[in-house]
């Protein structure tokens, strides 16, 4: 049977690693390409670059990130951020990209995850949701909010619908990133994982919230994740890959062991 | 002097990243587009991502198809990799389409009756060899590779398979010929474990 993935999020910005807190106050933590290489040696199932960068050369500094890691990491490489057209997609793919995430662009226009699958395969096109708790409503019946650019605006779509849209159109695979949970190492977010994990075929990457190995247990059993997203708790040193993944074998997690 | 391969390119999917895995092994891997090109070839790799009918009319119109018979039929060492493997058989449900024949049998779609397995068939499974080939070589029980594929092979003769893997059922995922061998997951996405089998490649004369 299929194992459940330990994928680390290594978010960069001009080139550099950084990880944001609830979103704000980004910090360099060091040099994704020999992250990336560290992960991989200690274990790693699948890695994910996100670019944070605006400015209007990011593009070119993330395509060689992307085409050095892929030199020395031999394991499946997503990379996100900015993706707003089938030709970002291609270069990030030539650069070495196994699989593309798109976000906000595809909730301001959603033939952008079909296009996007037309192009380079169902199973390569990642639908990346940032989502909030909002009183439930008319509007979020689900009481989950879609928020783009960053997770500074709300655009009064209800997440679950999203979700299942984002099947519809052609996502092969879904992360579910709570903006709640982001950064303050409590947990993930499980109510809205399973809500989700449960509501459509394909699969699930739960992210935000980690901070110990009993929170990856929780979300890829309670909260029926296929895979959990992990970020700060190794990148600063706190926890080593290959510790979480031995803490999920432990408790009967199916987890890939041999590397 | 270095080991050389030709990787086949006939627009089905991204082969560079099969050209750095064979670079990390050692292996100067060439993207070879045009027939006579891959007839010159020592060493033959036959990767592809997506789906049959596309595939299969891009080899034809390339004139790839029978390039590739024959320099298998030669007794070039040649490795299929994924959708590779999936057009060696006779047949695949993918499209309704007829494929090279290269093994005996057709391929099919997953058909699942648990809800909660997924497909495509995506992710990390373990690999099990019923039968011993040299680019297996140092496989061991709980090695696990990287699949991502919605249909699977069925060989008419399984006296060609190689190793197994489960996904509610068991099927078969490295089929083997004299000189041909092929893997529906993807060694150069696998890790150590993937790499090692490239590494066995790079060498293998092409007998078992």
């Amino acid at each position: 049977m299929l194992s459940k993935r330990v994928i680390a999020c290594l978010d960069v910005r001009d080139g550099k690693l950084a990880k944001s807190v609830k979103f704000v106050d980004t910090k360099d933590i060091g040099d994704p390409v020999q992250k990336a290489r560290e992960y991989y040696e200690d274990g790693l199932d699948e890695l994910v670059f996100y670019d944070i960068t605006a400015s209007s050369d990011a593009r070119s500094i993330m395509l060689d990130v992307v085409e050095r890691v892929a030199e020395q990491v031999f394991i499946p490489l997503s990379v996100g951020g900015g993706v707003r057209s089938v030709g970002d997609a291609t270069d990030l793919r030539l650069a070495g990209a196994e699989k593309i995430n798109v976000n906000s662009a595809a909730v301001q226009r959603p033939a952008l995850i079909s296009e996007c699958a037309d192009a380079i395969g169902n199973q390569n096109i990642v639908l990346s949701m940032d989502i909030r708790r909002v009183t439930i409503s008319e509007q979020v019946p689900s009481g989950y909010e879609i928020v783009i650019n960053g997770g500074r605006k709300p655009m009064g779509i209800d997440a679950l619908w999203w979700a299942i849209e984002g099947e519809r159109l052609g996502a092969g695979e879904l992360v579910v990133n709570s903006i709640d949970a982001d950064g303050t190492r409590d947990g993930y977010e499980l109510t809205l994982t399973s809500l989700i994990a449960r509501a459509v075929r394909i699969p699930v990457i739960a992210s935000g919230g980690a901070g110990k190995p009993e929170h990856l247990y929780d979300v890829l059993t309670a909260g029926a994740a296929d895979a959990a997203l992990v970020a700060s708790m190794v990148h600063y040193g706190d926890y080593r890959v290959s510790g979480l993944k031995q803490y999920l074998h432990d408790r009967h997690v199916k987890i890939r062991m041999s590397w | 002097m270095n080991a050389t391969a030709a990787i086949v390119d006939y627009d089905a999917g991204n082969l560079r990243s099969v050209q750095r895995a064979c670079h990390e092994v050692g292996l100067q891997a060439q993207i070879v587009g045009d027939p006579d090109a891959l007839r010159a070839a020592s060493r033959v790799i036959f990767p592809g991502v997506g789906a049959a009918g596309s595939a299969m009319q891009s080899l034809k119109r390339r004139g790839l198809d029978a390039a590739l018979k024959e320099v298998i039929a030669r007794g070039t060492p040649t490795l299929g990799i994924c959708l590779g493997l999936q057009i060696s058989l006779e047949y695949s449900e993918e499209n309704d389409t007829t494929t090279l024949g290269l093994f005996p049998g057709k391929v099919r779609r997953f058909a699942l009756t648990d809800p909660n397995l997924k497909v495509p068939h995506m992710g990390w499974n373990e690999v099990r060899g019923v039968r011993a080939h040299p680019l297996l070589a140092g496989l061991t029980a709980g090695d696990e590779f990287y699949y991502v594929h919605s249909y699977f092979p069925d060989p008419a003769d399984r006296s060609l398979v190689y190793a197994v893997s489960d996904y509610e059922q068991e099927f078969a995922c490295a089929l083997g010929k004299d000189n041909y061998f092929a893997t529906q997951f993807h060694p150069e996405k696998s890790g150590r474990v993937g790499l090692r089998l490239l590494a066995a490649f790079s060498t293998w004369s092409g007998t078992c």
